[in-house]
């Protein structure tokens, strides 16, 4: 087991390497990206550019470059180049924003897409069972920024129900911070509520057949019994993996579009706002932030995984 | 007293199969066949399949609706037109910068589904919009399946080292946020275009995005077929090939891939599904489809902004591309279905 866990972190480094090395890259080699001319402001003179490029160190070799950069990611001195603030601060910012919004979205989609999908397996083939599958697939059919902003006009705006975007802090008051996400979370729940109930209403079938099922209800256990402790329980296991991997997603830039449409400022939207400008920096730090929380879950799955089924770790 | 005629035993595992193969008269036929008649039986996903082909129909028909009924282009301006509604005159955008709604047939297909802020056709620009995100939604959907099935025959049937570089390159892939990657190649290429040696592209080429959405999807399809080949080189037939003398690219394109058909088809429609969806989440950001050229995601984006005054600007191309998107996947889904119901293909993020 110590093993797999150690194989498993080496191989979260070297994707973050990998990760870390494309992203700079990317940026170095595209056209129309040289920061020092951009930075100088309208009519910039050939010295003043000069000036800049070697102030930031744009003139050294390239890994040069990238070695700066990344020991500033890990020094925490990184700084954007255009609004001249330092980058770790707006990530730190913006991550409670993210986190709520995403912790919240997370809880409601597993809620709700329980609820929909035992009802749906159990129903399964009859009117309720059709009627949520449609349901479940307009869901995964909509994009999250118009469904997002078509709740924000209509419900917000419009009824007054809801405010028109915009966060409070926890610490500052709780119910305030609840009803602001009210529709960011619903927002950003429904795609993944339309995915999961169909996997469970698809795992509740199969394991409906199974022998232990059939042995629960040969001993006399009543059909709830049967259904939560035996069903359930087992339908259960994909799902929570998917709700791992889909968690670090969301974190890591599955929230962008619901960020900016609701204009909550979180680390998403500072990303989505830092990639409009091409400034290296916060992109740089925004991409590496969001890897670490895709492959951090990703290791975590697995290792649990491997925990629970020993077949695994030998692979 | 009459004996009560036996009831009718359920049959369950194997014998069932049996009993309901005698029914339906299917001894013999092949999985194609079968899976055929599986969907043709399925109504509801044959009603959506239908109204995916009336969409692209529509689409295509474009320019017959531009020049025979709005008698407009899809870029054409008329801030300061008005059109005759009921009789009376009314101005395409308001004094104060509203644009009509809706018209309908009101003022002869004019204006059908309303304007937007520049007194441009909706209608006409929805369906010309629909041409670009089907053509990006189809040829990313292709680059991502060819792309998918090399890397994934290579690494599953040569495994070793090959093996260890896809895998490797595809968890770097699958661990890249995908929108901010998007974002950034979308709006780093489409400020300057793109020179790489003989390949040029001009920076509101539809090609970038196509690039970018094609990219993107590809671990989320390679994985499972590398699977799949793993356990397909195992097989018989294969071993018999080998035997036979047949190299590894004669197997892999004879053997291998014909096995992964219906793979590539359930694939193919989920993946136009969300290569439409991606799409309209880069216009939405900026880094899509560049104005003016008109696209469901660049008109959501227009519209969201003006979503106050003229709701209809962001509902319109909305309602369009869901109902899009909605046909594949409900089509993809009775696909799936029919050629393999215990395939767990899904796509996301």
């Amino acid at each position: 087991m110590g093993r797999f866990i150690v194989r498993r972190v080496l191989q979260m480094g070297f994707v973050m390497f990998a990760v870390s090395l494309l992203t700079f890259f990317i940026f170095n080699v595209i056209p129309n990206g040289d920061p020092a001319v951009r930075m100088a402001g309208r009519q910039p003179t050939e010295t003043q550019i000069e000036a800049i490029r070697k102030e930031w160190g744009f003139n050294d070799n390239i890994f040069v470059q990238y070695f700066t950069m990344m020991k500033k990611v890990f020094t925490g001195d990184l700084v954007s180049y255009f609004t001249q603030l330092p980058v770790g601060d707006e990530i730190v910012k913006g991550l409670p924003r993210t986190l709520s919004l995403a912790i919240g979205a997370a809880l409601l989609w597993m809620f709700v897409a329980i609820c929909f999908g035992l009802y749906s397996a159990m129903r399964a083939g009859k009117f309720a069972d059709r009627f949520l599958t449609i349901i479940a697939l307009i869901g995964i059919s909509m994009p999250v920024f118009w469904i997002g902003a078509l709740m924000n006009y209509y419900l917000g705006y419009k009824a007054g129900l809801f405010p028109n975007g915009g966060y409070v802090e926890f610490s500052k008051d709780p119910i305030d911070w609840a009803y602001h996400l009210i529709l960011p979370w619903t927002a950003l729940a429904i795609l993944f509520i339309g995915f999961y109930s169909r996997v469970l209403r698809s795992n509740v079938l199969d394991t409906i057949n199974e022998d232990y099922v059939r042995t629960a209800r040969a001993k006399g256990l009543t059909e709830r019994q049967i259904m939560v402790r035996h069903v359930l329980r087992n339908s259960l296991i994909p799902i929570v993996t998917l709700w791992g991997l889909d968690f670090g997603a969301v974190v890591g830039g599955g929230a962008i579009l619901t960020e900016t449409v609701f204009d909550l400022q979180g680390v998403g939207q500072y990303a989505a706002d830092a990639v409009g400008q091409l400034d290296v920096p916060p992109v740089l730090a925004t991409t590496l932030f969001a890897a670490f929380f895709i492959v951090l879950l990703n290791a975590v799955v697995d290792i649990v995984y491997a925990y629970l089924d020993p077949r695994i770790r030998l692979q | 007293m009459a004996t009560e005629p036996a009831t009718e035993t359920t049959l369950q595992g194997p014998a069932a199969w049996e009993a309901e193969a005698e029914r339906e008269h299917v001894h013999g036929l092949g999985p194609w066949k079968l899976g055929l008649r599986r969907l043709r039986r399925n109504k509801i996903a044959l009603l959506f399949g239908f109204l995916f082909i009336l969409l692209v129909a529509a689409c295509i028909a474009a320019p017959l609706w531009a020049d025979k009924v709005a008698k407009t282009t899809a870029n054409a301006n008329h801030l300061s037109d008005t059109i005759t509604v009921d009789g009376k005159e009314k101005n395409v955008v308001g004094l104060d910068g509203v644009p009509v709604g809706p018209q309908w047939w009101k003022a002869d297909g004019k204006f059908f589904l309303g304007a937007d802020r520049n007194g441009r056709d909706i209608m006409v620009r929805l369906l010309y919009g629909g041409r670009n995100s089907l053509e990006i939604g189809v040829v990313a959907a292709v680059i991502t399946t060819i792309l998918s099935i090399i890397l994934g025959l290579v690494a599953g049937y040569f495994r070793g080292p090959a093996d260890v570089v896809i895998r490797a390159l595809l968890d770097v892939m699958w661990s890249f946020p995908v929108i901010i990657l998007g974002v950034a190649l979308g709006v780093a290429l489409a400020l300057g275009g793109l020179k790489l040696g003989p390949i040029k592209l001009a920076g509101d080429s539809l090609a970038i995005p196509i690039f970018i959405i094609g990219l993107v999807y590809v671990p989320y399809m390679a994985r499972p077929v590398r699977g799949q080949v793993l356990s397909l080189r195992e097989k018989e037939f294969v071993e018999a090939a080998r035997a036979q003398g047949a190299g590894p690219i004669r197997i892999m394109f004879t053997e291998v891939l014909p096995n992964l058909a219906s793979t590539m088809i359930v694939f193919f429609t989920l993946l136009i599904a969300n290569a439409i969806l991606l799409e309209a989440a880069l216009s939405f950001l900026g880094a899509g489809v560049q104005p003016p050229s008109p696209s469901w995601g660049t008109m959501i984006d227009e519209g969201v902004d003006r979503i106050a005054t003229a709701p209809h600007l962001a509902v319109v191309p909305g309602v369009m591309l869901v109902l899009t998107v909605l046909s594949l996947n409900v089509f993809g889904d009775g696909v799936r279905d029919a050629l393999d119901p215990r395939a767990k293909v899904r796509l996301e993020r």
